[in-house]
């Protein structure tokens, strides 16, 4: 089993607010790893971290077996992680093919205009995006937004992608479909990480979570494991029973 | 490949060859003269719009290129009696390097940061310059008459500038085409969309946008060098005028930043205003029109970012989407 | 060089530094309240200057009382430019407030020069030397010194203690919140642009006391509001008063070391060292 991922130790202190505190966790290749916690836990500061947005204060990153403390998204990309925002970041005055294809030119694989081009006419199909590929990315509603901006992240063929509550706001049927396609990028050996909230969703696709509360892992383990521990309910619901229920409905 | 059935691309190519061929035929002075200045304006403003259109960084300080680069020329012809072609290369040369050291330190800066230090770059440069012995300080360098001799005469001189400029015209209008249809230029205008995620994405930023500042010096440095050639003389304070720098951004936001079309049909249109200002027969007051060319220029702009931000290419694209592929 | 002529020229300076603090603090005033650099702001100093000026020269006012008005006329033009301009970009990226205000710019530059020409002008006043021990110091100075303070007093009166100011405070802290809170943002960042403005006329005015100019040398103390900006942190209005006197004190003894037409270019280097070490400034501030 390849670690494709190590985080040793890694802190991160902001002013006098400390978002990350000995965060540890190793990642194995082809895993899916659920990044669960309440708002404010410090998820995507892990993030960012991990994708060379922030540097840590203390701790190292090994990537892909290299020592990547400190370096830059840049680097991490063309390393081969790809990553989806949050709040998403389309490039609004770019059509929806020139930002997929965006994606394929400076991610590892360093692609010319033309391969690009048809990467991007691949995942945008992925995606669902072929009929406004040549639409601004500006135009398009929230949640096509969300598709462009796990688009661009696919078209890269990372080695690592790091998603990040890509199914907020999203219906039910919405939701299983889109655990499908996590399921089927997984099936592709792209090793993945996700942040959410729906909690029924990341049990089910995650073959371990990873729980932080106020920067510090609380729990780490498999879906089952979690969910029953007690640090872990008090710290969403403070009612141990609630648990039970979410997984009973299930 | 398609996007050579760029109609934008074909429009401003015919424009500057149609400007630039006819006081060659014509065989006419006065007219070469005017399409001179004019030809000059297209290859500031299609320079500064690989800086400022494409990657997004505002820079007021465009005219310290032509300038410096402009005197390394000038100190090659005079001081180390280079031959007119090497001149002007090493005027590129010159002001490549320039932008190269001022990028490294300046492009580390955002946004607004960075249009702030390009303001102070005029004015300190032309005071570097002003106290600099080898570039003449305070009067700057000044050719002698006999170098016009290897050219066949001053008046064969004036000519051959004229080609050249022509020819670097050319080049600057599809030198911007082919960086914004190239890997590199997607790289850029996603920085300009968003920097931040184009990191994400990879694409390394302080390399990038050093190249695109680079880039945007070297045409500026090349024609600094046949403009001095051609005046004779090269002073500090002709170098480094302001109203250049100003002139050229005016010119981005009115034709249209960001397209390879904007700035040729920018610098017409400013030119056209301009000449029309300076032979104007309308006063205000006891001053002639001429003297608000300023002003005109200024309530010109406003109104555009107000209301068309994009310039006259970009209101063209958003009014007939059916031309946003075409019209680049 | 002796002490004595060492020492008048660090007090020179500082004296002209605070005048130099007031006009960058007009300009972090409206960097703090909405993120915008006023690039207009030189074209205002030299409105100032010309307005006291003017109000001398042709009509025999003494300046200090011409500086009201001007400071009025300064808060009024500062006004009417949010409402052309940025009044209009509520989302605009950056870029555009910039050129926006930099095209106001061109219009009083450009109508200045038509009025006035790009002649110099010297107000001609004077309040005498002032004798202190073994110092020299024009009075003009000492009271455009003075003057800078009462209205830095004012202006932080006006911030900490009336509502209007509380209001622009809020406003800049959190515009939404404001908003929600029933608080007239459009209104209020009218008036802190305003207030910005009249700062750097009254700087102006000041200046134009014992200083010759032109109608382009607002330009250069705008530059210098941006280095002072950069040395006391952008957005922090005691830090304006400090940075000033540190570039004051810079420019009384630069001088004496090399060539004045140095000082613009060790100026431009010095600003640009700060924003690359520390875009904040030396002393924080909001960035």
């Amino acid at each position: 089993m390849t670690l494709i991922l190590q985080v040793e130790g890694v802190s991160k202190r902001f002013g006098g607010l400390q978002a990350l505190m000995q965060v540890t966790f190793d990642l194995a290749q082809g895993h899916i790893l659920g990044l669960i916690g309440p708002n404010g836990a410090g998820k995507t500061t892990l993030f960012n971290t991990i994708n060379g947005v922030f540097t840590p204060d203390e701790g190292r990153i090994r990537f892909l077996g290299r020592d990547v403390t400190g370096a830059k998204p840049y680097d991490m990309a063309r390393m081969g992680m790809a990553r989806t925002h949050q709040i998403v970041r389309p490039l609004n005055e770019l059509t929806v093919r020139e930002n997929v294809m965006a994606g394929a030119c400076f991610g590892h694989e360093n692609q010319g205009l033309r391969q690009a081009s048809i990467i991007a006419d691949e995942v945008m199909s992925f995606a669902g995006l072929a009929a406004r590929a040549n639409q601004l990315a500006g135009s398009l509603n929230v949640a096509q937004k969300k598709r462009l901006e796990m688009a661009r992240a696919l078209a890269a063929h990372p080695k690592l992608l790091l998603l990040d509550e890509v199914l907020a706001g999203l219906t039910p049927s919405e939701i299983d479909g889109m655990v499908k396609t996590i399921l089927e990028i997984r099936s592709q050996g792209v090793t993945i990480i996700m942040i959410e909230h729906v909690m029924k969703a990341i049990m089910n696709v995650s073959d371990r979570i990873f729980v932080l509360e106020y920067g510090m892992q609380i729990a780490e383990g498999k879906p089952e494991d979690v969910v029953r521990n007690p640090k872990v309910v008090e710290a969403y619901l403070g009612d141990p029973q609630m648990a039970k229920r979410l997984m009973e409905e299930g | 490949m398609s996007q050579w059935k760029n109609l934008g691309l074909w429009l401003a190519l015919a424009m500057v060859v149609l400007l630039g061929f006819w006081p060659i035929f014509s065989r006419d002075a006065s007219g070469r003269e005017a399409a001179f200045t004019i030809l000059l304006a297209i290859v500031m403003a299609s320079s500064l719009n690989i800086v400022m259109g494409y990657t997004g960084y505002v820079s007021f300080g465009h005219v310290v290129f032509y300038g410096l680069g402009g005197y390394v020329g000038m100190y090659a012809l005079s001081a180390l009696g280079w031959p007119l072609p090497l001149a002007v290369l090493a005027g590129g040369a010159g002001s490549a390097t320039l932008a190269f050291l001022l990028g490294k330190a300046i492009l580390r800066l955002r946004g607004s940061y960075f249009a702030l230090a390009t303001i102070g770059v005029n004015e300190a440069a032309r005071t570097f310059v002003a106290n600099f012995a080898p570039f003449g300080a305070a009067t700057g360098i000044e050719l002698q008459f006999s170098i016009y001799k290897p050219y066949g005469g001053a008046m064969q001189a004036l000519w051959l500038t004229y080609y050249a400029v022509v020819a670097i015209a050319i080049f600057a209008v599809l030198f911007s085409f082919l960086i914004k249809n190239s890997k590199f230029g997607l790289g850029l205008m996603s920085i300009r969309e968003d920097e931040d995620a184009a990191e994400v994405l990879g694409i390394v930023t302080p390399n990038a946008k050093t190249m695109a500042f680079v880039l945007s010096a070297i045409l500026p440095g090349m024609i600094g060098t046949l403009f001095f050639f051609k005046n004779g003389n090269v002073e500090p304070g002709d170098a480094f005028r302001l109203g250049f720098s100003i002139e050229s951004l005016v010119m981005i936001m009115l034709g249209g930043q960001g397209t390879v079309l904007g700035p040729v049909l920018g610098a017409l249109g400013y030119q056209r205003l301009r000449t029309t200002l300076l032979t104007s027969d309308i006063s205000i007051g006891s001053l002639p029109l001429k003297d608000f060319q300023l002003v005109i220029s200024g309530v010109l702009m406003l109104l555009i970012i107000l209301f068309i931000p994009g310039g006259l290419v970009g209101w063209l694209r958003q009014r007939f989407p059916s031309l946003r592929r075409v019209l680049a | 060089m002796d002490l004595g002529s060492l020492t008048t020229s660090l007090i020179d300076g500082l004296l002209i530094g605070v005048v130099y603090g007031i006009a960058a603090m007009g300009l972090n005033l409206i960097w703090g309240v909405m993120r915008v650099i006023n690039l207009a702001h030189g074209a205002v100093i030299a409105l100032g200057m010309f307005g006291v000026y003017l109000l001398f020269s042709v009509m025999g006012i003494n300046p200090y009382l011409a500086l009201g008005l001007v400071a009025i006329l300064g808060l009024l033009l500062g006004i009417v430019i949010y409402y052309l301009t940025i009044g209009n970009m509520v989302n605009a990226p950056h870029l555009s407030t910039l050129l926006a205000t930099f095209s106001i710019n061109m219009v009083i530059i450009g109508l200045g020069t038509a009025a006035f020409s790009t002649s110099p002008r010297d107000s001609g006043f004077s309040l005498g030397t002032a004798e202190l021990g073994f110092m020299k110091l024009q009075n003009t100075r000492l009271v455009a010194a003075l003057i800078t303070l009462l209205v830095t007093s004012a202006l932080y009166f006006f911030l900490y203690r009336t509502r209007p100011g509380k209001y622009i405070r809020a406003v800049s802290n959190n515009r939404a919140a404001a908003e929600l809170m029933g608080i007239p943002a459009s209104r209020i960042l009218a008036l802190s642009f305003g207030i910005g403005t009249m700062l750097a006329a009254i700087a102006g005015g000041l200046i134009a006391t014992f200083f010759s100019f032109t109608i382009l040398s607002g330009e250069v103390y705008q530059q210098k509001s941006f280095v002072i900006g950069v040395l006391g942190g952008l957005g922090n209005p005691l830090g304006a008063l400090l940075g000033g006197l540190i570039l004051g004190a810079l420019e009384g003894l630069l001088p004496l070391a090399m060539p004045n037409t140095w000082v613009p270019v060790i100026e431009f280097i010095l600003f640009v060292i700060i924003l690359l070490v520390k875009p904040s400034g030396l002393l924080g501030g909001k960035k």
